[in-house]
């Protein structure tokens, strides 16, 4: 019986940043592979790249050098368009501070990925609401960011991050910016997603975060340091 | 170039674009009132440019009409007092008549000896008042021939002008200007009635049809030109009843002039023909003349300069109002560069979700096009509002080209892209990491 294609394989992955004279090695040769519905933390101290390879795993900035591959794809070479275009199609985000637009409804918010996809309204509507009753808000659709608590904003986030049925979702500190009741509340509801079946992948500060995926990847010096799987 | 997603289609950009409309409009409510005062540039820039063209259209069609009323084909010459003369007078020699002018030597000469003329009008001009029992009226009074009408192109509207029987009669006959119908016979038609000039009673036959401020340019140049009261009577009459010297008290003394013909009117048998005849007529007039006591009017001339004119002063209104737009796009650009910069974490949340650099151009785009777009059809609406109240308020002409409003709106579009491509770029470049780690 052969093992399941890895969704994420990353491959002697460094990332280099040039500030004037000063160098930054950000990530060091970084090997690294994700199989579907892996819940992976990545834990480490600060300034150990956790932030760089979280955006090379999200598309969002390319390796120097090393090969990145999603979802049997070689993404390390594809132009900006091609990115953006797998981000929008591979990819679920979600974020420390929630991101979302502001002057956009909470089904709007919902909505954006699909809107970069050239999904037809209506049906994008309709996933936007599906997606809104499995975060539990389908009774604030037209409510805007402002109006809703740090958690509920979260799972505005959680919900645009799945509208796209994506390979992958990356969560840089989800709970970072909740009171421990709403982060709670934002865990189980990760939870339950990998037993959707989902393959989750956050960075993180917290143990009891991290206590709760089924692998927690330790960074130090841009390199992985110790990876373990447990749960 | 996409290498993961399917082609596209039509339909889809279609859709895209109609999205990226609404959520453009969106954005701009989000700042209702600095969207409108961005707007505002555009819809002064719009407005002057339908506005001065307008403006400038409604002038020079006014100026062309009065030009072409003189009648292309005619050569004016007016007697004037020559200007070493007017000092004399103004010392006051009281005894001294002023003799200058045009001469019946003068039309004589024109008549016989300059091929192409057509026909000739002399004209004498006497300023007197003009009665009907209490109504008086300030008039130059016309004595001139019988086809008056037809080489000025004036009309007769009511009654008829007088005839050459009437003229070798020194007949005591009379048309009207119709300014000055209006002054003397309020209430009645001044046709078969009397006027009175000096202790003479002359018959009304005729008013002349109403030309507006032509008139103005048929005078001679200096002080007593362009009095739109007239009154036309025979030339034999005129000469019979006022002789050739005229009086007028100035300043406390009497100052006399002699001038036989105040003006020749001559009509050349085609306009090819009036460069030369108004060639010839200088020459024969410089010949007879020792002082420049006359002055030659070419409506064609004046039509043909009026024309240049025209050119250069649609290039400076064009130039004002190009500036005018050009400011009002800076205004555009400065402001999208404010929201872009205001944005960025917009901006970086949708790269991450998959907008491509150029859906963050369109969106931008589309918001600079839409402000442009809104103050190119207030421009508009306003800058049809301005002509006609103009006309409304000064009574000056004003003529709106139907390509005006287009040209103008799709000028401000125009500015809209030009000045929307650059923050609508800086936008689509930033790097999503930065974008979304800015504050």
């Amino acid at each position: 019986m052969t093992p399941p294609a890895p969704i994420v394989s990353l491959r002697a992955v460094r990332r280099i940043y040039r500030m004037g004279e000063v160098v930054v090695e950000a990530l060091r040769g970084v090997e690294l592979s994700v199989d579907p519905a892996d819940y992976v933390s990545i834990m480490g101290p600060s300034g150990c790249g956790k932030s760089t390879l979280l955006n090379v795993l999200g598309c969002l900035d390319r390796p120097t050098s090393g090969s990145y591959f999603l979802g049997g794809e070689d993404v390390s070479t594809m132009d900006d368009d091609a990115l953006s275009s797998v981000r929008s199609r591979r990819l679920g985000f979600v974020f420390q501070s929630y991101n979302l637009i502001q002057q956009l409804s909470v089904v709007e918010n919902i909505e954006v990925p699909l809107f970069y996809q050239g999904v037809e309204e209506a049906e994008s509507r309709r996933r936007a609401e599906e997606m809104s009753r499995l975060v539990g808000l389908e009774n604030r659709l037209h409510h805007r960011p402002y109006e809703l608590s740090g958690g509920q904003q979260q799972r505005v986030a959680i919900a645009r991050a799945l509208i796209n049925d994506p390979l992958m979702i990356l969560a840089d500190e989800p709970t970072g910016n909740l009171d421990s009741a709403s982060g709670v509340e934002i865990l189980k509801l990760f939870d339950r997603l990998r037993e959707m079946g989902k393959t989750l992948v956050l960075v993180t500060h917290d143990p009891d975060v991290s206590g709760r995926s089924g692998r927690t990847i330790r960074l130090r010096d841009g390199q992985v340091e110790s990876d373990v799987r447990h749960g | 170039m996409d290498k993961v997603a399917p082609s596209i289609s039509a339909r889809q950009t279609w859709h895209r674009l109609r999205r990226a409309f609404r959520l453009g409009l969106k954005s701009l409510r989000v700042h209702g009132l600095r969207s409108f005062l961005t707007a505002l540039g555009i819809v002064f820039g719009v407005c002057s440019v339908i506005a001065m063209l307008a403006i400038g259209e409604g002038a020079s069609f006014e100026a062309q009409e009065q030009i072409k009323n003189l009648g292309s084909e005619n050569i004016l010459v007016h007697s004037v007092k020559p200007p070493e003369d007017r000092k004399v007078s103004d010392a006051g020699s009281q005894s001294f008549v002023l003799q200058y002018g045009l001469t019946r030597i003068d039309l004589r000469r024109i008549e016989e000896s300059i091929p192409g003329v057509l026909l000739t009008l002399p004209a004498r001009v006497t300023k007197d008042y003009v009665w009907n029992i209490s109504h008086r009226v300030d008039c130059d009074i016309v004595g001139t021939l019988a086809r008056y009408p037809i080489v000025r192109n004036h009309r007769v509207a009511q009654g008829r002008f007088f005839t050459e029987r009437e003229m070798d009669a020194k007949a005591n006959v009379c048309v009207l200007s119709s300014e000055v119908v209006s002054s003397l016979f309020p209430l009645d038609s001044p046709l078969g009635r009397q006027v009175r000039i000096g202790s003479a009673y002359y018959q009304v036959v005729g008013v002349m049809e109403d030309r507006g401020s032509v008139a103005a340019l048929e005078g001679p140049q200096d002080s007593n030109r362009g009095s739109l009261n007239r009154i036309f009577i025979p030339l034999e009459t005129a000469r019979e009843r006022f002789g050739e010297v005229y009086m007028r008290e100035r300043s406390g003394s009497m100052e006399s002039e002699r001038v036989e013909l105040h003006e020749i009117t001559v009509r050349a048998r085609s306009t090819e023909q009036v460069r030369p005849v108004a060639e010839a007529i200088r020459g024969a007039l410089a010949h007879g003349h020792k002082r420049k006591d006359y002055e030659m009017i070419v409506p064609l001339e004046l039509l043909r300069r009026a024309e240049r004119t025209k050119q250069i002063f649609s290039i400076v209104l064009g130039s004002i109002a190009a500036i005018s737009l050009l400011v009002g796009g800076i205004g555009i650009m400065n402001i999208m560069l404010a929201t872009v910069t205001e944005r960025t974490r917009e901006i970086g949340i949708r790269r991450a979700l998959g907008a491509r650099q150029r859906d963050i151009v369109t969106q931008f785009l589309v918001e600079t096009v839409l402000l442009s777009g809104a103050g190119g059809i207030m421009g508009v609406m306003a800058g049809l509002a301005v002509p006609w109240m103009v006309t409304h308020f000064s009574g000056m002409r004003t003529i709106v080209v139907p390509w005006a409003p287009v040209l103008a709106f799709s000028i401000s579009a125009l500015v809209g892209i030009v000045f929307g491509i650059y923050p609508a770029l800086r936008a689509a470049r930033m790097d999503p990491v930065e974008a979304l780690r800015h504050e």
